[in-house]
């Protein structure tokens, strides 16, 4: 899943950079690019679908439904639409979509080595399910917030 | 009940977006930092949602099947866009503050979700009602944790000052405003303890023997959204519960 979304953030970071500089800066259609931008990542996720359908069946079969829902993955579109409201080149826009998803498959990565864990932990019913999930999620959000710090 | 109303309940209590479907994720946590937010947020997506539940409603014949996400998420786009030029035009206080998270309005879960599951089946009255129920039923859910989370984080609800702060300066006592809660951690602990709350309440309705929803419900326990709660899956809970009792 982190692969997948590392390359559909990445491709899509760079085309809609490309497109942004290209076709819609000069046309003065900036205020299109939300729809734009959306199409073109709902495009990207099409082709990677396919490419994984015909080459790494195993791991497409893993992911089944949540590949096509890459698309609606607020980080791509947010990825595209924060590089054209900051202005970034074609290549500081690439690197950026890039690292991005780096850190956002490092989050699930790490998501899923807690929740883990949490199952077989004995905690109040109440907050069995979504809710203990949530409050790991903060919990991992603070530890970030310190990472920010030291760096 | 008829209809028009029958959605809006659905959609406001029976399947609230946030708190029973967990859809819509991202702009609950990241735009909560205040009530006017979540207000605002709420609202831009529950007329993008309507109007877009409208529309292709009535275009539900005219799209074929092989390509509705796509032309579903033009739709949306579209709206979305519309809105985005509204909110710059007459709030831009608002516009500002919720920045990036409009264009996202777009990959809302809960728009694709609702035109995907209600409106392309269904005729465009209750669609449009749909919308709006769904819509009011988000902007309920992220008014309330955004008023927590200022309430909390820096004492105030919709910019009026409810628990006198402590101001240093000024030699006053008060109130600490605690700052994380306002920041990406404190969304997670907000709404990680409002769902924990609803749980409890329906685990005690299941527990006092009420009926929380019927059982001549033919779908698959799996992925539906009460399925926690629903008396279909809740004898097995029921079981664990007997057995802790008695031990």
């Amino acid at each position: 899943m982190g692969g997948a979304v590392i390359f559909v953030m990445t491709l899509a970071s760079l085309v809609c950079s490309i497109i942004d500089k290209i076709i819609l800066k000069p046309a003065n259609l900036e205020y299109l690019n939300t729809i734009v931008f959306i199409l073109v990542i709902a495009a990207l996720v099409q082709f990677v679908e396919m490419f994984l359908k015909k080459n790494v069946k195993s791991l497409y079969n893993a992911l089944g439904v949540y590949l096509p829902l890459i698309t609606t993955n607020c980080a791509v579109l947010g990825i595209a639409i924060k590089n054209a409201q900051t202005g970034y080149n074609i290549l500081l826009s690439t690197l950026n979509g890039t690292f991005t998803a780096v850190g956002f498959a490092i989050a699930i990565i790490i998501m899923a080595g807690i929740r883990e864990k949490i199952e077989f932990n004995d905690y109040p019913e109440s907050f069995k399910g979504q809710a203990s999930v949530l409050i790991a999620a903060g919990l991992m959000a603070i530890a970030f917030f310190g990472f920010s710090g030291l760096i | 009940m008829n209809k028009p109303l029958e959605r809006l309940y659905n959609g406001i209590i029976k399947e609230n977006p946030t708190f029973v479907l967990m859809l819509g994720m991202c702009p609950t946590l990241a735009v909560t930092t205040s009530a006017i937010n979540g207000i605002g947020m709420g609202l831009s997506t529950t007329v993008v949602l309507a109007l877009s539940n409208l529309l292709i409603s009535i275009l539900r014949k005219v799209i074929t099947d092989r390509i509705r996400v796509p032309s579903f998420i033009v739709v949306v786009a579209s709206f979305v866009t519309m809105v985005q030029f509204l909110l710059q035009a007459y709030v831009p206080a608002i516009y500002s503050a919720l920045g990036i998270y409009i264009p996202l309005i777009v990959v809302n879960c809960i728009i694709l979700g609702r035109a995907e599951s209600y409106a392309s089946k269904n005729p465009p009255i209750p669609s449009l009602f749909d919308g709006i129920g769904m819509g009011l039923g988000f902007t309920c859910s992220i008014t309330i944790i955004g008023a927590v989370r200022e309430l909390i984080g820096s004492g105030t609800v919709f910019g009026f000052n409810i628990i006198p702060i402590k101001d240093a300066a000024a030699g006053t006592h008060g109130y600490i405003p605690i700052s994380i809660v306002v920041l990406a951690p404190g969304a997670f602990f907000v709404l990680g303890i409002i769902m924990a709350i609803i749980n409890r309440v329906k685990l005690n309705n299941i527990k006092k023997g009420r009926k929380v929803y019927s059982t001549d419900c033919k779908e698959s326990c799996f992925g539906c959204p009460h399925s926690n709660i629903c008396l279909n899956t809740a004898s097995e809970t029921k079981v664990i519960n007997s057995n802790k009792s008695n031990e």
